[in-house]
């Protein structure tokens, strides 16, 4: 596939990065001229995604979070986002609404939110190596006349 | 970034900003000390001035409700912005009867 953009970006997974990493990636699907609520989908994706790294992936301690990013010809944006964590131990629970391992304090619909979001959601995760969440949305085209 | 006022035994808190896991640690201390403190009847979480919110808003929420029926209160949630609709509809919070 040929991509007409591309970005990686690493952090410290520290909770006060969770806005940098969803606001970075908004920035780089503006040049699709997304509408607002497509812009808020993905930032809220992103957000859950990071989070879950910040929680269950290095919850026992510091660590660093990886994003990649791409577009594709036709508009569609390929985000990665992994940790080298903990992993889950049961994927297949994980994404089940209102699961949580996380405590109280925790929705659990992290992913609930990521796949009302986004057009593609798939998980790869390995116990003690890490988890990595890759996430497909296609921008949708507007005709320049119909934007105010 | 987050007022709160009583009156009436009546707690009011107004959330404004973005609303992710990091900000919501923050928030749910204050809240908590407060309502424990005052013991309201009701606590108010007013959403207007909320720009961004993930699942941690939700959480939020349901920890709240949790709170408040320990301390015999109750909780609603005022003023969802249409940008947060759908998040909200998504949270199954509907059932709980907290949404205004």
């Amino acid at each position: 596939m040929t991509y007409t953009n591309e970005m990686k970006l690493s952090f410290s997974a520290k909770s006060v990065n969770e806005s940098f990493a969803r606001t970075a990636v908004s920035s780089f699907v503006l040049p699709l001229d997304p509408t607002i609520a497509e812009l808020t989908e993905i930032k809220t994706a992103i957000s859950e995604a990071v989070t879950n790294c910040i929680v269950h992936g290095y919850k026992h301690g510091e660590g660093t979070i990886y994003i990649e990013a791409k577009i594709t010809e036709s508009g569609k944006l390929i985000v990665k986002i992994r940790d080298k964590g903990y992993g889950i131990p049961d994927i297949k629970s994980a994404m089940e609404p209102l699961f949580t391992t996380g405590g109280e304090e925790q929705a659990g619909l992290g992913f609930t939110v990521m796949q009302n979001f986004m057009d593609k959601v798939s998980v790869r995760s390995k116990p003690m190596k890490g988890t990595a969440v890759t996430m497909e949305k296609h921008i949708v085209r507007h005709l320049k006349n119909d934007r105010a | 970034m987050l007022k709160i006022q009583s009156e009436n035994q009546v707690m009011t808190a107004e959330l404004s900003g973005e609303l992710d896991h990091h900000r919501c640690a923050v928030i749910r201390k204050k809240i908590d000390m407060l309502t424990e403190q005052e013991r309201p009847r009701m606590l108010r979480l007013d959403f207007s001035g909320v720009q961004f919110m993930d699942s941690s808003g939700i959480g939020l929420v349901m920890g709240r409700y949790r709170q408040m029926s320990l301390i015999g209160g109750k909780l609603m949630v005022i003023n969802i912005p249409p940008h947060l609709k759908n998040l909200f509809r998504l949270s199954g919070l509907g059932a709980l009867g907290v949404l205004e």
